[in-house]
């Protein structure tokens, strides 16, 4: 079985022939599907764990703490006794609940989270879905997510999920449109929607880099109403602590608490990867044009690491946003959207398609 | 049009004054080494409290082990939730003066707010706040203290 960690397509390629090998076909996809469904389990899980230790130590260090440092070293098995502590919770309900949209609410928002992460081009070959529709696949996926907000907060039957659940709709709905118009435009610049195309695309210089004006200005839209999407950051007005208890998961506890958070922190890792992906140039390494000796060092490094790291920079940035500005009211965040970020996107993705009619792009 | 000119200003207005923030709150994060939070066990051997923290009320002695309480009771008369006992005795000086002297100043730092105002009613700075903040202790009685020493007495420049 040949490994190659710059190129995982023979790798999957490999264990493919050798199920098809053994195995009937009915039953080689089956475990095909089981293998790929374990991984991407265990991924979320672990980083989503990864993700919430390094939100608490980030938090801490904008505001001149040090976070968690007791649990392992540095604190970080913190998340995970934090994992352990949730699971040995009782499970309550309240008695007026609708008890089986209540159970089934979670479900819905952690499934919206897996459908989307299985577009993401990981590495080449690393990837387990690759539509030619992939982008639309994605922003379609994507917003399955409110409806089981929206299911968790009115059958918990509790006024503050309902609010919570009511601005969190509002919210995702309107920021959905300039997720999509953002990344129309660099779908105008890149001729495709399939998500390794658009990697492909970047091998000379990154989209961000090569659509130039457009391509930042739709990067910031994108950064701006994906940390709208995540309902984090200054748009965390639906499960604002000040106000609404916790919003729409007011009344979950245990695991199925659990499962809202951790959705949450993978559909901050989709969006960081998104915009990695479209703008950042996915797995692909920082080249710049003739600097063959600088290529190469830059080569060395693994795509997979490539990844990582440009999902942990926008990460970080979009934290950033969350532990500096304060959070806004209802009508200010619909006055955002529809009176600022929607014209900006649909005057922008004019100016990308004269830029690229007119090939004015490196 | 001028209200259109106001409308782009006005985005590239917010733009920056949300990098500013950003700036603010960037120059904290990549300044890790100013972080105000004590790893407190680990530093317990160099950890200093600065100098208006108030973690008990004690009454310092000087070497030849005199304090500088009269026996007033004026602290006693200021604590808002009686921490504060004054035991005093009556002696008669050589020139046959009766004169009265402080026999046990008793605090009661259970019960003791830490809200100064003893400190900042005593006539002579008799008694003053201490860092020490480690007071768990594993019987109540023990946060009963006598603060003027056995044995000791009143320095002789005091004034009544």
């Amino acid at each position: 079985m040949a490994f190659n960690i710059y190129d995982f397509t023979t790798l999957t390629h490999d264990i493919h022939v050798g199920l098809a090998e053994s195995f009937s076909p009915v039953l080689a996809t089956t475990i095909e599907w089981v293998i790929v469904g374990v991984v991407y389990l265990l991924f979320v899980a672990l980083f989503g764990l990864f993700l919430v230790y390094a939100e608490r130590k980030v938090c801490a260090a904008f505001q001149q703490r040090l976070g968690p440092t007791r649990v392992g070293p540095w604190g970080l098995l913190q998340t995970i006794a934090d994992f352990i502590k949730l699971l040995m919770k009782e499970l309550i309900m309240p008695r007026k609940a609708d008890r089986f949209l209540y159970n089934l609410a979670p479900f819905i928002v952690i499934i919206a989270s897996f459908l989307a992460i299985a577009v993401l081009p990981f590495a080449p070959g690393l990837q387990s879905l690759d539509f030619d529709i992939g982008v639309f696949y994605l922003t379609a996926v994507s917003s399955v997510g409110v409806i089981g907000i929206l299911l968790a907060g009115w059958s918990s039957n509790n006024k503050y999920s309902l609010i919570g659940a009511m601005r969190s709709g509002a919210q995702i709905l309107s920021y959905e449109l300039s997720v999509s118009l953002s990344l129309l435009t660099m779908v105008v610049f890149a001729g495709t929607m399939q998500f390794s195309a658009i990697v492909e695309g970047q091998r000379d210089a990154w989209f961000i880099f090569s659509g130039h004006i457009p391509a930042v200005i739709a990067f910031v839209v994108f950064l701006i109403a994906g940390t709208a999407e995540t309902n984090r950051g200054p748009f965390d007005l639906a499960e604002a602590e000040s106000e609404l208890v916790a919003g729409f998961h007011t009344e979950y506890s245990g695991i199925k608490f659990a499962m809202f958070f951790l959705a949450e922190y993978i559909n901050l890792f989709i969006v960081s990867a998104v915009a990695a992906t479209v703008f950042l140039g996915g797995w692909m390494p920082l080249h710049f044009g003739n600097f063959e000796s600088f290529n190469h060092v830059m080569d060395f490094i693994p795509p997979v690491m490539w990844f990582f790291m440009k999902v942990l920079g926008v990460i970080f940035v979009i934290m950033w946003f969350k532990w500096t500005f304060p959070r806004l009211r209802v009508d200010q965040i619909l006055t955002l959207e529809w009176k600022y970020l929607l014209p900006i996107n649909l005057v922008n993705i004019l100016l990308m398609a004269l830029v690229v009619l007119t090939k004015f792009h490196f | 049009m001028k209200s259109f000119i106001e409308y782009i200003t006005s985005i590239f207005k917010g733009v920056w004054t949300l990098l500013i923030g950003m700036k603010v709150t960037g120059k904290y994060v990549f300044t890790p080494w100013k972080h105000v939070t004590h790893s407190y066990p680990e530093n317990r051997d160099t950890l200093v409290m600065f100098e208006r923290f108030r973690g008990e009320v004690i009454m310092p002695h000087d070497a030849n082990n005199e304090h500088k309480c009269t026996g007033c009771g004026i602290c006693e008369l200021n604590c808002p939730n009686g921490s504060i006992e004054i035991i005093s005795k009556s002696i008669v000086t050589p020139e046959g003066k009766k004169k009265r002297l402080i026999d046990q100043h008793i605090y009661h730092l259970g019960m003791c707010t830490l809200c100064n105002l003893c400190v900042k009613a005593c006539p002579t700075g008799a008694i003053v706040m201490g860092q020490n903040f480690e007071h768990a202790v594993w019987d109540r009685a023990k946060l009963t203290k006598v603060l003027n020493q056995p044995g000791s007495k009143i320095s002789e420049g005091v004034k009544e």
